[in-house]
């Protein structure tokens, strides 16, 4: 879970690295997650995890676009007059998603197939209207870069592990590559069968509220009250 | 017989919510009472049912490739479909805020049961989502486009509907603590999308 967080830590001097820029990353990774606890980024996030790769896929165009949209707006934040600031944010958002589809057709034609409109949603990805609107309106570009790259990385955890759970007993792979052996299934003479209802939609929102429900009692102020 | 077929379709098998996740964020948001879920959920049929026409025409008579053609046989060639998310995104965010001023002067009443959602609106993946599902699916006329939308909106607005009824019965019920709110209304959404799978497969 906190892996992320060691990397700023090792490079103390600099500001850059300062511990509340430090925390922008952190924060996302847990107390604040932007799927868990801001309910961000659902929408896109649930179809795409039936297998491990297409969730790194969807993560990374997800870090690109909001980290750069994040910068951009942020330069922009004081030329942005305030009440059109909704259509920047959307035009700014839809260019730099059709540039990743664009790339992501040049160079892994099969996930972006697989991926299919979802690239497209990125657009009204939550996570993106939310961070651009919270936060790189009202901050400088260093931290808005920071604080875009903390919130992918809270959005891309979430996802590879729900891909994980799905792709290891729904496919018995990991990353297209077997895990569980050949030989124990029920069709070369073993009796193991794939969970074929992890790749139906439902298990990804039943997945989703198991880790929300570990997430909470070990980490018990984000309990909401009734 | 197609169109009722589609729409049917729309509503029951690729229910926006249950097989495609979207509009997830609003459905999670706005689903605690059953009253304001209804608001959201007629605001979604009214602008998909708007939206996804205007789509249709935009991609067939301006991006696809050779879409152009009406205006030359110069522009035969031409192929704007690079542009289609700016274009769509940008005709929802318009509609929605002309669906809004509309609504204001001439139906004040159902303003004030729609308004603050429907600015919401624009960034709800749903209405994204039917756009980009019209363009994928290709459908051969307008009438089954809309077709397709107004089921989609059916669809999401049950669900939103059924959601919320759930969750205030729930109040009652003793869930362990770091279940409550966000996470049971997952694994709940998940048990009725199971149960929805069972109209799979249906045809009229």
């Amino acid at each position: 879970m906190s892996t992320a967080t060691a990397a700023p830590a090792a490079k103390p001097a600099e500001g850059l690295f300062s511990k509340k820029n430090r925390k922008l990353i952190t924060d996302p990774l847990n107390d604040n997650n932007p799927i868990t606890v801001q309910v961000l980024g659902i929408c896109s996030a649930l179809a795409i995890t039936v297998k491990v790769q297409n969730a790194v896929v969807m993560s990374l165009s997800v870090l690109a676009v909001v980290v750069v949209g994040n910068m951009v707006i942020s330069a922009l934040r004081n030329l942005i007059p305030g009440r059109i600031r909704i259509i920047a944010q959307l035009v700014i958002a839809a260019g730099l998603v059709t540039l990743v589809d664009i790339v992501l057709k040049a160079y892994v034609y099969d996930v972006s197939k697989q991926v299919g409109v979802y690239v497209g949603l990125i657009i009204t990805n939550c996570i993106l209207m939310g961070r651009y609107e919270a936060f790189a309106m009202g901050n400088k570009v260093w931290p808005s870069a920071l604080d875009g790259l903390g919130n992918s990385l809270g959005y891309a955890w979430i996802l590879v592990v729900v891909a994980f759970f799905r792709e290891l007993f729904g496919s018995g792979s990991i990353m297209g590559l077997r895990v569980i052996p050949e030989s124990v299934y029920a069709t070369s003479g073993g009796a193991y069968f794939n969970n074929n209802m992890m790749i139906l939609p439902p298990m990804a929102l039943v997945i989703v509220g198991i880790i929300i429900w570990i997430q909470r009692s070990r980490n018990t102020k984000l309990i909401e009250q009734a | 017989m197609n169109l009722v077929n589609i729409f049917v379709k729309a509503i029951f098998i690729d229910n926006m919510i249950f097989a495609y996740f979207l509009g997830m964020c609003s459905y999670l948001a706005v689903s605690k009472t059953v009253k304001t879920a209804l608001g959201l959920g007629a605001a979604v049929i009214f602008v998909l049912g708007v939206t996804v026409p205007v789509n249709y025409l935009l991609e067939n008579y301006v991006l696809k490739a050779g879409a152009l053609s009406w205006m030359g046989a110069g522009f035969a060639e031409v192929d704007l479909s690079f542009l289609a998310f700016i274009m769509f995104i940008a005709v929802v965010a318009a509609i929605v805020q002309l669906v809004e001023m509309i609504v204001e002067k001439f139906a004040p009443a159902l303003y004030g049961a729609l308004g603050i959602f429907l600015p919401l609106i624009a960034v709800n993946c749903s209405i994204l989502g039917g756009a980009l599902f019209m363009q994928e699916r290709q459908y051969s006329n307008i009438a089954e486009a809309t077709s397709f939308a107004l089921g989609s909106g059916v669809g999401w607005f049950l669900a939103i509907v059924a959601i919320a009824a759930i969750r205030e019965k729930l109040r009652y019920s003793d869930i362990p603590a770091p279940l409550r709110g966000l996470g049971i209304t997952f694994i709940l959404t998940g048990l009725m999308g199971i149960a929805f799978m069972a109209f799979m497969g249906i045809k009229i």
